[in-house]
């Protein structure tokens, strides 16, 4: 059932004796919508570049249906980009944009056209044939570009932060299409992006890559609620990350005292770092809280409140649905499902 | 009233501009050889302009010499545009300074330079001044402005376009003859447009290169104003004055056409979207 | 990417043999006498030529002069014009320039000329004929016609590109227009007055038609100097490139002055 379509043995990538990819091993799975998420300088666009053959690996391998492409150059893969910033042909109309594909593979002029039609109607820009490149809004440069990738039927769509350069309205309109396009064609896509909100709507798997390394892979689901290290759980959305103390299997000690969790398998009295979801505190009277602390400020945001809260030093962070008075004394609860454990980080 | 004063202005710097060109066209219909009183009208000076035959030639000979020069010019400079592109910083900014040199370098000296290496080629190796040497010294010139055209377009150009046609299946030869040469190709043809013109135009450097066999036209103009007077020359000024104006005239229409159309549709399309 | 390297190689090898050794031959002719052995004679000889030399120097600077107060104004004018308007007023001000400039000097020729057109006009109110070719004043309006547009078009295509709101901030914050000029409008145009220097001085200082067709050969240039040596009366092309070379110190002196060796964008603008 789940066909690796694509897999990357050990691949490393240095430029100027610097190394950009550290190693890294990934099986993207065949019709997945498989996203590389982390902040700028992580190699999430290296390894895209490497699958689409514009980067050369140091060492490594890279596997197509099983068959090593290491070699193969970008011409001859059965994978089409949408890149960063369209990548567009100026002096093409959108029409010769979209078909300029099929020509080089000289297919006759009437599939031609009815292949770009077809593609026209896939991202909702029918009537657009002649018109420049020079007089599309942004949105609707991307959609040529998605168009101009797609219509050579690529077992693998590559898209580098396609929606980087669009408004927020925008994006959110076009990250539901890019999934709907992605399902209604059954292929796979392998999505570049620094943003987590668009990494967890859109995904099958997320793979969230840091400093060259890839971090944690999984559903969204999965990389959310349990979240690999520190660093994960805070890319991955805010969180309240604390120093704490493992004092046995199910014990964990932080902000000064003990809590039951359902982590084990630490050493005993392993320094950890404990990440508490701000959704996951609850507000209640002072005199039930088992951390007390003062409200710094508490700022609406539309769905909840952010109230920033500090407890003998420690700032914590909650979203509620109801606000509280700045300088009120709060008392906060946690259940011990929702006290993430984690080994500290390296860094 | 500041607005006023700035039209003042630049209408008596247009009058400053244009009109000697206009006095000269004016009296190339002039009867008389006066170039200060009227004495009515007539087409004689074109018609004699267009038999004259040390006119013609030259005519004849900077077409060939410009056309030549430029296209040789154009491919020289397109080549080392793409090369140039593709160096190293220090590489290139020492070829960039070297090609600046003929477009700083007074005319004249260009002009006795070439001569002395071409008088060198005459005694060594029996080489004659004439069209060739007028052909090798307008390509010196000319083809740092190609450079200076394509260069910008080269640098401007999304790098991503050259992996963006490689992904769509080119291998480098197609995609650079696919993509690079059609986006730059508005650089490569301004490039050739200011060397045909530069060619056309220029006197200094011909004047030292030429020898005494092959006149261009700006030579058998210069000739001409040595005589007393010669209404040709207003008829030819006229001719030229009319061409000039209509191409940059038109290509300036048409640019401006395209801009505002595309400029539009942009806004089109920007409002369409932000109404979703 | 590496075969593109190789493209730039054909024009390495012609800007050596076009452009590197016919400047090393001008330095070797400058230096050697007609036998081909080693002499400073040449450049002692320009000792005579002195007052031209400072005469082309005087006129060209006077020139670039006169342009930079006529171009400031009418750039700055343009700049602000509608978009339109502004491309528009550039190719008025570029048709003049693509008309071969040997007929432009003629027409000067013939207006300034004791019979023509401008001494027929101040003759109807009972004015003149005024003296007004082949003097120093002819040769510096000729140079001043014929390179206006060099100044011209670098400085407003740097004055183009200062934003409408700086200005308004300025006088938001209380420049009147003097200041306005002087602070804010002035410094901004920098790059584009070096250029335009540069381009009205160089060609004026070295020019031999302008002084000969406006100047009657009452001012010589130390342009004229050197055509003669390489193909007028007085031929001696050792003399001559002894000139060639001082002129072209002087040229490497005033680009020095203003900065401007390799500025490349400005150069194609022209």
């Amino acid at each position: 059932m789940k066909n690796t379509i694509i897999s990357l043995r050990n691949a490393v990538v240095e430029y100027d004796g610097v190394q950009i990819l550290k190693s890294i091993n990934l099986d993207i799975v065949d019709k997945q919508f498989v996203t590389l998420l982390g902040p700028s300088g992580c190699g999430k666009t290296t390894t895209l570049r490497i699958i689409g053959g514009f980067a050369e690996m140091a060492s490594g391998e890279l596997f197509f249906n099983g068959v090593k492409i290491n070699n193969l150059p970008p011409h001859k893969r059965e994978v089409n980009t949408v890149f960063q910033k369209y990548a567009l042909f100026p002096h093409l109309n959108i029409y010769d944009n979209i078909a300029f594909g099929l020509r080089i593979k000289k297919l006759p002029e009437k599939e031609i056209a009815a292949r770009v039609t077809e593609m026209l109607e896939l991202v909702n820009m029918q009537g657009f044939e002649k018109r420049s490149i020079n007089s599309l809004s942004g949105g609707q440069q991307q959609r040529i570009a998605i168009a101009r990738a797609l219509v050579n039927r690529p077992k693998v769509l590559l898209l580098d932060e396609p929606l980087g350069a669009l408004d927020l309205k925008l994006r959110k309109e076009m990250q539901i299409e890019l999934k709907r396009m992605q399902q209604d064609l059954e292929i796979t896509f392998i999505y570049v992006t620094h943003d987590q909100e668009e990494a967890l709507t859109m995904s099958d798997t997320v793979v969230v890559m840091k400093d060259g390394c890839i971090q944690q892979i999984g559903a969204p689901q999965d990389i959310y609620n349990e979240p690999i290290n520190a660093f994960v759980a805070d890319f991955i959305g805010e969180s309240n990350i604390i120093d704490g103390i493992m004092r046995r299997d199910f014990l964990v000690e932080f902000a000064g005292k003990e809590f039951a969790c359902v982590d084990k398998g630490f050493e005993p009295d392993e320094l950890v770092d404990v990440v508490i979801r701000p959704e996951d505190i609850k507000v209640v009277p002072q005199y039930q809280g088992a951390i007390v602390g003062v409200v710094e400020n508490c700022i609406f945001k539309g769905v909840h409140y952010e109230i920033s809260v500090d407890s003998l030093g420690y700032k914590w962070i909650i979203h509620s649905t109801q606000s509280e008075e700045i300088g009120a004394i709060i008392g906060m609860n946690v259940t011990p499902m929702d006290i993430h454990i984690m080994h500290k980080s390296e860094a | 009233m500041k607005k006023l004063s700035s039209k003042i202005y630049m209408y008596a710097l247009f009058t400053f501009l244009y009109l000697p060109i206009l006095v000269l066209i004016v009296f190339s219909f002039n009867a008389s050889k006066s170039m200060a009183r009227w004495t009515g009208f007539t087409f004689d000076w074109y018609i004699k302009l267009f038999q004259d035959e040390a006119i013609m030639s030259a005519l004849l000979n900077t077409v060939i010499v410009a056309v030549a020069a430029s296209v040789l010019s154009t491919i020289l400079g397109t080549m080392a545009a793409l090369g140039i592109h593709s160096m190293k910083k220090t590489s290139k900014s020492v070829i960039m300074g070297v090609t600046y040199i003929p477009v700083i370098n007074p005319e004249i000296i260009m002009g006795v330079s070439l001569m002395l290496l071409f008088k060198f080629f005459v005694d060594s190796f029996g080489f004659r001044f004439g069209f060739v040497s007028l052909v090798l010294a307008h390509i010196s010139f000319d083809v740092p402005y190609v450079i200076y055209n394509v260069l910008p377009k080269l640098r401007s150009m999304n790098p991503n376009l050259v992996e963006a046609a490689k992904d769509l299946g080119c291998n480098s030869k197609k995609a650079f003859f696919k993509v690079v040469i059609p986006e730059i190709m508005p650089g490569i043809f301004s490039g050739f447009l200011m060397a045909l013109t530069y060619s056309i135009d220029d006197f200094v450097i011909s004047y030292f290169t030429s020898g005494v066999k092959v006149q261009t036209l700006s030579i058998a103009i210069e000739a001409m104003t040595r005589k007393k007077i010669n209404p040709e020359i207003n008829a030819l000024s006229a001719i030229i004055f009319v061409v000039i104006s209509a191409i940059l005239i038109t290509k300036n229409i048409l640019e401006n056409r395209k801009l505002r159309r595309e400029r539009a549709q942009f806004r089109a399309a920007q409002r369409k979207e932000s109404a979703i | 990417m590496k075969t593109s390297k190789a493209l730039a190689i054909p024009y390495i090898v012609w800007i050596l043999i076009f452009t590197i050794i016919p400047l090393g031959l001008i330095v070797v002719f400058a230096l050697t006498d007609s036998s081909g052995s080693f002499t400073l004679q040449n450049l002692f000889d320009m000792s005579t030529y002195m007052s031209v030399l400072f005469r082309s120097i005087f006129f060209a600077m006077i020139a670039t002069i006169i342009c930079l107060i006529l171009a400031f104004p009418a750039a700055y004018i343009i700049s602000r014009a509608k978009s339109f308007n502004q491309s528009s007023l550039i190719v008025l001000i570029m048709v003049p320039m693509w008309i071969n400039f040997i007929l432009r000097t003629y027409a000067w020729m013939k207006l300034l000329d004791p019979n023509g057109l401008i001494n027929n006009f101040l003759g109807l109110f009972g004015i003149g004929p005024l003296n007004l070719i082949n003097n120093a004043g002819a040769v510096i309006l000729g140079m001043v016609y014929n390179y206006l547009p060099f100044m011209i078009l670098p400085l407003y295509s740097v004055m183009v590109k200062i934003d409408q709101s700086v200005i308004e901030a300025a006088q938001d914050l209380g420049s009147s227009r003097l200041s306005l000029v002087r602070r804010v409008i002035l410094p901004l145009s920098m790059p584009g007055i070096s250029t335009g220097v540069i381009a009205v001085f160089v060609p004026s200082v070295s020019t031999f038609v302008i002084s000969r067709m406006l100047g009657g050969g009452t001012n010589d240039l130390i342009g004229d100097i050197i055509e003669s040596q390489f193909l007028g009366t007085s031929y001696n092309p050792h003399l001559g490139s002894a000139m060639a070379l001082v002129l072209m110190v002087i040229v490497l002196f005033m680009m020095s002055l203003f900065n401007q060796f390799g500025n490349e964008e400005e150069g194609a603008m022209i």
